[in-house]
């Protein structure tokens, strides 16, 4: 009875929205003021409600850039998991390689929630049209690299995400929450292995001093242009897409990372890095703007062989999707029409 | 012809005693191979006993647009709650 009442009234709604008071009917100005409302009021949109196109589309482009860079993401890492120095540096490879694809997994099926196509962003990748984080086109040269990436990369990602935890659309927020629990593991596991190089043999700390010095500038970078060059910023935090600017972010990084580095024994390069009493931050020097966008312009060291190894990973995995997907089929069937398929067979 | 792996929505439960719960979803071919890809996906530090599987389409969402007529009768309903009504500070176990 209650659920006939219910069903009347919203037909009622849906049909008769003519005898509705002027007040009630929605226009898509006060539409986008309601939604404008709730972001401000921190309530979390989430896929079914109405949003901006330009708001899915950011969040498209965000979350499946975000995705992407995890997948590939996996391939400097990964280069290193048949030569770790011992079985348990192996086992623990293996598992963070592991969580960036799982990383990505959450972070695409987030994008779907928003309308968004598995296998279409899969070749935006591909065909260039989508980028990834700039970093993850820097080779991976020594053993130490792999703490060095652990601690400055992630721990870069993870200034980030923290922030994004708190993002205004619910499924990206839910998974970021995941995410974040995760990568800790990754910092800590690049900390330690940064420490047992730095307090290792004078090579072993050669190696770590090494990793530092062509990790540290592209940490820097990962944050994205300065806020005074950004193009998506403003409108991301008007929305609590973002809600700290790439600087602020950078800056909390360097305040982070400085004494961690010391604590290695470890010099980070640069020659105009101090502590600024007044600020309370460490001043930092400039930042090689034109060594960003070359790379993300497709010239890095690794862009091309990043691209080459996923396309040929879709391309010689495709027989077995399409194999699998058969064969599911397959047994569907057998279960509807049981003699049907013995015939067939 | 080529054809995306459909969509299923993953429901964990942490541990006995809990209710399952929705923690996202994934691409499989069937029920099967979504129970073992939610495994690897959504379990690898101890965070289930127990998967539910779903294929999305099979899930039928109502619709925030009819929030109103459907949760707002509901809302005066205040006598429904205990704190609704006082109980004289001498009396206890209530």
């Amino acid at each position: 009875m209650f659920a006939t009442l219910i069903k009347i009234r919203l037909h009622l709604q849906r049909n008769f929205c003519f005898l509705l008071q002027p007040y009630q009917i929605m226009t898509s100005v006060n539409l986008e003021a309601i939604f404008q409302s709730k972001i401000d009021d921190e309530v979390k949109i989430e896929p079914k409600d109405w949003m901006p196109d330009a708001y899915r589309k950011t969040l498209i482009r965000q979350i499946s850039q975000h995705a992407h860079s995890e997948i590939v993401g996996m391939l400097p890492e990964g280069n290193w998991i048949t030569r770790a120095p011992s079985l348990r540096r192996k086992l623990i490879l293996l598992a963070k390689v592991q969580d960036e694809a799982g990383h990505g997994l959450y972070l695409y099926s987030a994008a779907e929630t928003l309308g968004a196509d598995r296998d279409e962003l899969v070749q935006q990748l591909l065909t260039g049209k989508a980028k990834y984080s700039s970093i993850f086109n820097y080779p991976t040269l020594n053993w130490a690299d792999i703490g060095a990436i652990g601690w400055l990369v992630d721990g870069a990602a993870i200034t980030n995400q923290v922030m994004l935890t708190r993002t205004s659309y619910g499924p990206y927020a839910r998974a970021m929450v995941r995410i974040c629990k995760e990568e800790s593991f990754h910092q800590r596991q690049g900390y330690e292995l940064m420490m047992a190089m730095s307090f290792g043999s004078p090579e072993q700390k050669a190696m770590a001093q090494d990793a530092l010095n062509r990790w540290w500038w592209p940490a820097l970078m990962m944050f994205g242009p300065h806020d005074s060059e950004s193009t998506h910023s403003d409108q991301a935090s008007k929305w609590k897409i973002k809600r700290k600017s790439n600087d602020e972010l950078r800056q909390n990084f360097v305040d982070v990372t400085v004494p961690q580095a010391e604590y290695l024994g470890l010099t980070v390069p640069d020659p105009d890095l101090r502590w600024n009493e007044e600020r309370g931050h460490y001043d930092f020097g400039k930042i090689n703007w034109d060594e960003f966008w070359n790379v993300v312009k497709g010239n890095g060291p690794c862009n091309r062989q990043r691209i080459q190894a996923r396309t040929k990973a879709y391309e010689d995995g495709a027989w077995v999707r399409e194999a699998a997907m058969a064969h599911a089929e397959k047994k569907e069937q057998r279960k509807l029409q049981p003699e049907a398929a013995v015939k067939a067979a | 012809m080529k054809k995306e792996w459909p969509l299923w929505e993953i429901f964990i439960r942490s541990k006995s005693g809990l209710n399952h719960k929705h923690v996202g979803s994934l691409h499989a071919t069937d029920a099967e191979m979504a129970l073992e890809n939610a495994r690897d996906l959504y379990t690898r530090r101890n965070e289930g006993v127990s998967i539910w599987v779903v294929e999305s389409k099979h899930i039928t969402a109502s619709d925030p647009d009819d929030s109103d007529p459907l949760f707002e009768p509901a809302r005066d309903k205040v006598y429904r709650h205990p704190t609704f009504y006082t109980v004289p500070d001498n009396v206890s176990h209530m």
